[in-house]
């Protein structure tokens, strides 16, 4: 703990974080305009304009409203879509490396075929499949990204499962569903915390990146990706209706790096 | 050596096959049957049975994927719904525009990534290896889509300096430096991430490699500084920097699509996007095989470069 804090990115990165978490938390009990209301009067409006902080859309809906809404779909599809993959990832690896062999030849095979796609390109064939539409994105993303959860996790329990902790649990009768739960999985939390929180950043990216190309949340929901791609068209003419939402993504996403990257060296006690 | 590269062939054959039948079934996932997609929403259910039957969709879809898979061997990729045109001829076209902007991106990316990486670890601690940290945690932190805008806004639109859109001017001669300025912001774009994981990968194991007995030796032969780092240190960290420019080539290769959509440029993410929202499932069939396909070999290359380049790897 004292060397997460002693790091100043890592505790930037927190800073951020919990602020960005705590807003999207409050977003309902705040009294600002709603993300929908629009206001044609008073469109692309300049940041600093009275009543518009960082200014207005092409259909005056205010940004800061739109940014803070937009958090909460941000956060949601991270979390909700790094979880995903965790999870099946994390199932799939303790299996292959507990069982090895012949179990782990077949289940590593299909995570190379799975590999021989590049992520966002899987990403995207998924989406094409299940068509546009934020839950499906959300979806396509967490099965692009299981490859790289089950390939770590395999390789932790492959070096764990030969310990004699697992040599003494089978020894007094734990079944094999128990040894991999309550002995495998407390071993391996740590690297997952890491991995997970270093992978969230990217998730959000990506998640932004479909939307932006109107592949994940489609209009009007106030999300930081659609917000881009609604900019996109104004760029001659007002430049903030996409640096705003852009630097939300890029700062929130660097924090959530520089957040994992602390816990990695906290947690890592081989890195200085 | 060439006992390795065998065994890795044949690997490569059964991951070639399996995103065949990957990509195949992901389009057969689709909801809604392709027949009346073509005959659009006018159609009668005669028709669209008599449509799904001269196109073999009331087969199994195990005979299917064979037919499928036979006229893929061949080259024929079907016929794309919206352009009334092959696949494949379409595909290639794309293709090669992608190409381009990757070859440029990684240009950009691999020099200047290697050689900020091995300053910082030269110098740690110095004022580049702090300036390298900066710039990597951006790097790797800022989505390339925004990034891509930011480089409108400021070099095409408030400099006037280059083009933001297109692969060559409207009206004119597609000509070589018509192609190259037009390369310019894309390419820079596309490099920000592989540029930043290249130095961060390229200091990490420089720092390591620094760290060896050989360099200590070295220096208590006398060896000139410059010649440890350079010489004997960086030979050491070749193989970690092959193995990432390769997985970044693949990076560029997809990531590709949403540069190419910042930037108009005639690729085949673009190509793939206006497919997906167009449902021309043939085209994005094709572009999704052919993208795996070059991602598979370059796996390959990849491994067979570091093979040459540690002993270890090919005998181990």
């Amino acid at each position: 703990m004292k060397r997460f804090l002693r790091n100043r990115g890592a505790a930037f990165g927190a800073i951020v974080v919990l602020v960005v978490v705590w807003a999207a938390l409050m977003a309902p009990y705040v009294s600002m305009a709603p993300p929908d209301k629009t206001a044609l009067s008073r469109r692309l409006s300049p940041p600093r304009s009275p009543g518009y902080a960082l200014g207005s859309d092409h259909l005056g809906r205010d940004l800061v409203s739109r940014l803070v809404w937009g958090a909460r779909v941000s956060l949601t599809v991270g979390i909700v879509s790094a979880g995903l993959a965790l999870v099946t990832g994390a199932i799939i690896g303790i299996v292959a490396g507990f069982y090895a062999g012949r179990v782990d030849n077949l289940l590593m095979r299909a995570i190379d075929i799975l590999m021989g796609f590049p992520e966002i390109l899987l990403a995207i064939a998924l989406v094409a499949a299940l068509g546009p539409g934020l839950t499906n994105a959300m979806l396509a993303v967490a099965v692009a990204n299981v490859p790289f959860y089950a390939r770590g996790i395999r390789g932790a329990v492959l070096l764990l499962s030969g310990g004699d902790f697992v040599e003494a649990a089978r020894a007094v009768g734990a079944t094999d569903r128990r040894i991999m739960v309550r002995h495998l999985l407390p071993n391996i939390i740590a690297p997952m915390v890491v991995f997970l929180s270093l992978n969230i950043g990217w998730m959000i990216t990506e998640m932004a990146g479909l939307s932006f190309i109107g592949l994940g949340a489609q209009p009007p929901t106030a999300d930081w990706g659609t917000m881009l791609a609604d900019g996109r068209a104004f760029i001659t003419v007002a430049a903030h209706v996409v640096t705003v939402p852009g630097l939300a993504i890029f700062v929130l996403v660097l924090a959530l790096n520089l957040l994992g990257e602390g816990l990695r060296e906290a947690l890592d006690p081989r890195s200085g | 050596m060439s006992r390795y590269i065998a065994q890795r062939l044949l690997w490569v054959v059964v991951v070639l096959l399996g995103v065949t039948v990957l990509t195949f079934v992901i389009m057969h996932l689709t909801p809604g049957d392709p027949a009346s997609i073509l005959l659009g929403p006018m159609a009668t259910p005669e028709e669209v049975a008599k449509l799904n039957q001269e196109l073999g969709l009331d087969r199994p879809l195990v005979a299917q994927y064979v037919i499928w898979l036979g006229h893929v061997v061949r080259g024929d990729l079907g016929r794309s719904i919206t352009l009334h045109r092959p696949v494949l001829g379409e595909v290639w076209l794309r293709f090669r525009a992608t190409l381009v902007l990757t070859a440029g991106a990684l240009v950009i990316a691999v020099g200047p990534g290697i050689l900020l990486g091995v300053l910082a670890a030269r110098w740690q601690g110095s004022l580049i290896d702090r300036f390298s940290i900066v710039l990597t945690a951006g790097g790797v932190s800022i989505p390339s889509f925004w990034y891509g805008m930011l480089l409108i806004i400021l070099f095409s639109l408030k400099l006037r300096w280059l083009p933001g859109t297109g692969m060559y001017a409207p009206a004119g001669e597609q000509t070589l430096p018509d192609l190259l300025v037009h390369l310019i912001l894309p390419a820079i774009t596309l490099a920000g991430l592989p540029a930043a994981v290249i130095t961060r990968v390229t200091r990490t194991s420089m720092i390591e490699a620094l760290r060896g007995d050989y360099v200590r030796t070295a220096r208590a032969k006398g060896v000139r500084e410059r010649d440890v780092a350079f010489r004997h240190a960086f030979r050491n960290t070749m193989v970690a920097i092959v193995t990432v420019v390769g997985l970044e080539l693949g990076f560029l290769l997809a990531g590709a699509v949403y540069v190419e959509y910042v930037f108009s440029w005639p690729g085949v993410g673009l190509m793939l996007v206006n497919a997906i929202l167009t449902r021309d499932f043939p085209l994005i069939q094709g572009g999704v095989l052919l993208v795996a396909t070059t991602y598979v070999m370059i796996n390959l290359l990849s491994d067979v470069c570091y093979a040459y380049l540690d002993p270890r790897i090919r005998f181990g």
